[in-house]
């Protein structure tokens, strides 16, 4: 192969080696990513709140719309309870959404493709939704574990089971991101090494496939920044509102 | 078809291969530990950083312009409907003004038509007595001519044959001679003379 498909995943020191005590927090190209995406939304939102008039331009238009679609989203799936929790989860779906989108332009580093980095999202996000629910409900939260209507019987097998299910969210949420953003951003570059290795001859074919894929990650960007937020709520839904 | 599946199989054969032989070469850069720390250091400043000013500053600002949105469009469909039922209200005081006049032109109307009508009957009547008048006194002048007629034509033929009689045979003849004749001979054919 001519470059290796995994190369755009390294992360490197940008500048000078940063410690704090023994840890090393260097600034590295993931940290100009997050800077970058969060420089992005905040300056889209300042020039779309800058103005504030009645009848809204096309970039104050694009802050309302964004608001009110995950607006719409919380009270969809987690109800009016979770207006509190708007403003993070409205910051979440923003900053992993410009992070995937990011990602697309060529040369880039995709943050969101690094385990670490949903992990830790993903584990707030479990850690936070278990404290509010155990704040909102006390010990009865333990209820979400034990789903109503199953026989006695079954009831050790299924406690056992939801415990897991519950247990692997973070898991299953921050592999759900990471491995969707690396695997579409693996095979581009892969695709995109066979229009070389093919040649002008043979490398048509790839060549259409990394347009398509482009296509498709951009939907994938979108799509995961969504479900990540989605499942966010859901989670803070069962939080909020005990429904077993 | 068969080839089909075998060339995408190959294709997918290759990519795979690439994929395991980079990893294998260089590993999945992801499981690398070395950045962890200052990942999760990073991201939890940018992210922070974000969620602070978002929710601090920009948000409030979009819910806010939202609401005053919001409000200004309910206060201005109050005032419409306000606006509306005020119309509604002077199309019908319109309506009731167009009706009291049409009822008011039209009893001017027939009082201009009786006062009209009256007129003409009194004109009429005066009319028609003076009319009568004259119909009498000219009946009068006819009946006192009616009446004054014989004398008057006795004279005539008095006179007429008293003249013929000297022009035919040269004599004088006496008035009352004459006069005598014609008398009864008119007294005679009065009847035929004035048809009564």
């Amino acid at each position: 192969m001519a470059t290796n498909p995994m190369h755009q995943f390294n992360v490197y020191r940008i500048g000078p080696e940063i410690k704090l005590g023994e840890v090393d927090i260097s600034f590295t190209n993931a940290s100009l990513f997050m800077v970058i995406s969060s420089l992005a939304i905040l300056l889209i939102f300042n020039l779309g709140t800058k103005k504030n008039s009645l009848i809204p331009n096309k970039i104050q238009l694009l802050a309302e719309l964004s608001y009110t679609f995950i607006s719409k989203m919380i009270n969809d799936t987690a109800g009016s309870k979770a207006k509190p929790y708007f403003a993070f989860i409205f910051s979440l779906f923003m900053f992993v959404l410009f992070c995937n989108m990011f990602g697309m332009i060529p040369y880039s580093f995709t943050v969101t493709s690094h385990i670490i980095v949903t992990f830790v999202l993903a584990a707030f996000i479990f850690i936070g939704v278990t404290i509010i629910g155990f704040i909102k409900h006390g010990f009865g939260y333990l209820k979400l574990f034990v789903p109503s209507g199953v026989p006695v019987v079954l009831l050790p097998l299924i406690v056992v089971i939801e415990i897991i299910s519950y247990l692997s969210r973070p898991i299953s949420l921050s592999v759900r991101l990471f491995a969707n953003m690396m695997a579409g951003h693996t095979m581009m570059k892969v695709f995109g090494g066979f229009v070389i290795s093919l040649g002008i001859i043979g490398g048509w074919l790839p060549l259409s496939f990394s347009v398509a894929l482009t296509g498709l990650e951009i939907l994938v960007a979108f799509l995961q920044a969504y479900v990540f937020a989605i499942l966010t709520c859901i989670y803070l839904n069962d939080a909020l509102n005990l429904h077993h | 078809m068969l080839k089909k599946i075998i060339f995408r199989s190959l294709i997918f054969i290759f990519v795979f291969q690439s994929i395991t032989q980079s990893a294998e070469s260089e590993g999945m850069p992801q499981l690398n530990p070395e950045f962890w720390i200052s990942q999760i250091f990073w991201l939890t400043l940018t992210f922070g950083i974000l969620f602070l000013v978002l929710s601090k500053f920009i948000l409030p600002k979009i819910s806010a312009n939202l609401e005053t949105r919001k409000s200004q469009i309910l206060e201005n469909i109050d005032i419409a409907e306000k606006q509306r039922k005020e119309s509604e209200d002077k199309i019908k005081e319109y309506e009731k003004i167009i009706l009291k006049s049409k009822d008011e032109a039209k009893t001017l109307f027939s009082e201009a038509r009786k006062k009209v009508l009256s007129e003409i009957n009194v004109k009429k009547e005066t009319l028609e007595n003076e009319i009568n008048k004259e119909i009498k006194i000219a009946e009068k002048e006819i009946i006192e001519l009616k009446n004054n007629a014989p004398e008057k034509v006795n004279k005539i033929a008095i006179e007429t044959s008293k003249e013929l009689v000297k022009e035919l045979i040269d004599a004088e003849v006496n008035n009352s001679n004459i006069s005598a004749i014609v008398e009864d001979l008119s007294k005679r054919n009065k009847d035929k003379y004035y048809d009564v």
